[in-house]
């Protein structure tokens, strides 16, 4: 199999803090699901969390799917394009999705489709492990993504979701 | 009419800070307080687990520098299994040192570029739209773009030498697992342009040099904002050099005399407490010998540079000898020449990243040593940030018991508030309104010692940028959110 466009699916979070770690989990499920199909054209990555330099990982893709955790009243997940944003941090610790796509515009002229997975979190306490209902977010999700990336319809599916 | 002004700058999962400046009915300001969230629950979160596990849990602590806590960690369990620093095999130590400098050097170059860039360009009057590093990029493109692979440069050599990105393995209780590759060897030393070695000196030289043209420019705001005088604190190695890997624990005051004479950092209770006051969850560590009013301490590379004899690595040394000049080889008590300090260690961390990739230790050689058994270890490491303790004992089942550690934010709780409160007597001083230079005057000071706010949960939807405003009533009489 292998996608149309290059795609890469990027999830962040602390596995260390319950359900934070929903980005990360589901890239390692997509990246299973690559290997057992020998999936060309779509890549993976994961950190605890954005920075500067994720500008320079994103810029030769088509497509990128950011995963996170989310404390919005939603419901499992949605996802949503991200536009280029421009708010800076208070410190160096993080920065957000569009603020990565933004920095990739101004420094390498890439103007990469980004999306963000906001995957529902309840529990954020110290441990390891997920939640029962962020369980099945993390499933849903990976069904959901399975069945879009590496499929001719991608970029169209992914441009009308908002 | 007294008010109280609140500045919120971060809420995360786990905590927030936010600044507090009390104004008297003549509208001076007569008390700042920075309040950190520190996140303590981690020291319980880890017992009851083996004490081979606990190098890659902690870094769970802080995504920007796990690393550091990785190899605090790891130095405590070297103790737990009875091989002493000293002791660890020739390439244990010094691929340990190889991942701490590319952790270093990630760190400060993400900090320069990212935060004082920024000001240093564009000026910290200028429009806060601009003032960032997205502008940077529109108007600096070329410094922007050093600055991602200098960050991106340290995170290669980090995942080189500790295994993966994220819950690295590289170091484990009594050595590493495993040496360089030859291939990656080779690729940070003459690898593709401009992901080498020798670039990143070049770039960290350069980096000096835009400061430098800052300061000469601006020398009364570098100089005097936000500054104090101030104890210092942090290791150096037993002949007096710069070391961030390990050494003895050194102190110096204000005025440059020893309060603290090269002691082992094992004993570091003896030396150091911990008050807790009413207000903050943080702790306010300080000298035992100078007591809790007067004991307090700076630690990160301000303090470093202010506590060594020298650097070890010629072209570092040579920028520390112009530092030392400028205040006449006394300590450096300027808040804004943390960030040239800063810029010295960069180019110090690069130095030895290249001299030990030129070793032939990283890529053969014993990797791991055992000796007899304790309950008790400390490990003690210079972060990025400044001085970083971790102290555990064990169970007779191998389980950690107890567990304390003190992190760089932490030892800087005090000098951070003084910052704050300088900054804060400055801008706000008889002012009826909170504008955006003012508060950007605060954040300004806080930004110098890039505060670590339990920054390892990132959630979406939890990371507001509040300020809000109270009369002496408590009442909200004004709110901003970012």
């Amino acid at each position: 199999m292998e996608s149309p466009v290059k795609t890469l699916v990027y999830g962040y979070g602390n596995p260390g803090r319950g359900d934070d770690g929903l980005g990360p989990a589901l890239v390692e499920k997509i990246q299973a699901w690559i290997v057992e199909n020998n999936v060309l054209g779509v890549d993976t990555d994961s950190n605890y969390q954005l920075n500067i330099e994720d500008a320079y990982n994103i810029k030769d893709y088509d497509i990128v799917i950011f995963a996170d955790a989310s404390c919005e009243d939603i419901e499992h997940f949605i996802i949503e394009r991200v536009k280029p944003d421009e708010k800076t941090a208070f410190n160096t610790h993080s920065v957000s999705a569009g603020f990565v796509l933004n920095l990739c515009n101004n420094m390498y002229g890439k103007k990469p489709l980004v999306f963000l997975l906001h995957l529902r979190g309840y529990d954020f306490g110290l441990k390891e492990g997920f939640s029962d209902l962020a369980d099945s977010t993390l499933n849903m999700a990976y069904n959901y993504l399975v069945n879009i990336i590496a499929t001719p319809r991608l970029s169209k599916l992914l441009e009308s979701v908002k | 009419m007294g008010q109280k002004i609140t500045i919120e700058p971060v809420t995360r999962v786990e905590g927030h800070g936010k600044v507090t400046i009390h104004l008297d009915e003549r509208k001076n300001v007569v008390q700042t307080r920075l309040h950190i969230v520190e996140f303590r629950g981690f020291e319980r979160f880890i017992q009851g687990r083996p004490y081979w596990e606990i190098p890659v849990l902690v870094q769970r602590l802080c995504g920007i520098c796990p690393v550091s806590h990785h190899l605090a960690a790891a130095k405590a369990m070297d103790v737990i299994v009875g091989i002493m620093p000293e002791d660890l095999s020739p390439s244990a130590e010094k691929i340990r040192r190889l991942m701490h400098y590319g952790q270093f050097f990630q760190s400060h170059s993400l900090h320069f570029f990212h935060l004082a860039s920024p000001d240093l360009l564009f000026g910290v009057s200028a429009d806060v739209a601009k003032r960032n590093i997205i502008g940077v990029a529109r108007e600096f493109k070329e410094l922007a773009v050093q600055g991602v692979m200098m960050r991106k440069f340290g995170q290669e050599v980090i995942e080189a030498t500790a295994g993966k990105k994220i819950h690295g393995t590289g170091a484990i209780p009594g050595g590493v697992n495993k040496h360089l590759t030859l291939e990656d060897k080779m690729k940070f030393l003459i690898g593709k342009d401009p992901l080498n070695i020798d670039y990143m000196i070049e770039w960290s030289k350069a980096a000096i040099d835009l400061f430098r043209g800052y300061h000469k420019d601006n020398k009364d705001f570098i100089d005097n904002f936000a500054a104090f005088p101030s104890s210092h604190l942090s290791l150096v190695r037993k002949d007096g050099a710069l070391d961030i890997y390990h050494g003895v624990l050194r102190a110096v005051d204000a005025e440059g005399n020893k309060i603290l004479h090269d002691v082992d950092y094992q004993d570091y209770i003896d030396y150091i407490g911990e008050e807790v006051r009413n207000w903050s969850y943080m702790k306010f560590p300080y000298l035992r010998s100078l007591g809790k009013q007067n004991g307090w301490y700076r630690v990160g590379p301000l303090a470093r540079l202010n506590t060594c004899d020298f650097i070890p690595t010629p072209l570092a040394q040579k920028e520390f000898e112009v530092f030392k000049a400028y205040t006449k080889g006394k300590p450096n008590n300027m808040s804004m020449h943390m960030h040239w300090a800063r810029l010295i260690e960069i180019l110090h961390a690069a130095e030895m990243i290249k001299e030990l990739l030129s070793d032939p230790d990283i890529l053969e050689g014993e990797l791991v040593k055992k000796g007899e058994k304790r309950i008790e270890g400390v490990g003690l490491i210079e972060a990025p940030r400044g001085t970083l303790f971790h102290h555990y004992k064990i169970d007779g089942n191998d389980q950690i018991e107890m567990a304390n550690l003190i992190v760089s934010t932490t030892n800087n709780n005090e000098p951070m508030n003084r910052a704050v409160e300088s900054a804060a007597k400055k801008t706000m001083t008889g002012q009826d309104k909170i504008t955006e230079g003012m508060l950007n005057a605060v954040e300004v000071a806080i930004r110098a010692y890039d505060p670590c706010l339990s920054c390892a949960t990132h959630a979406i939807g939890k990371m507001p940028l509040e300020i809000s405003l109270y009369n002496s009533r408590n009442e909200l009489i004004d709110f901003l959110k970012s």
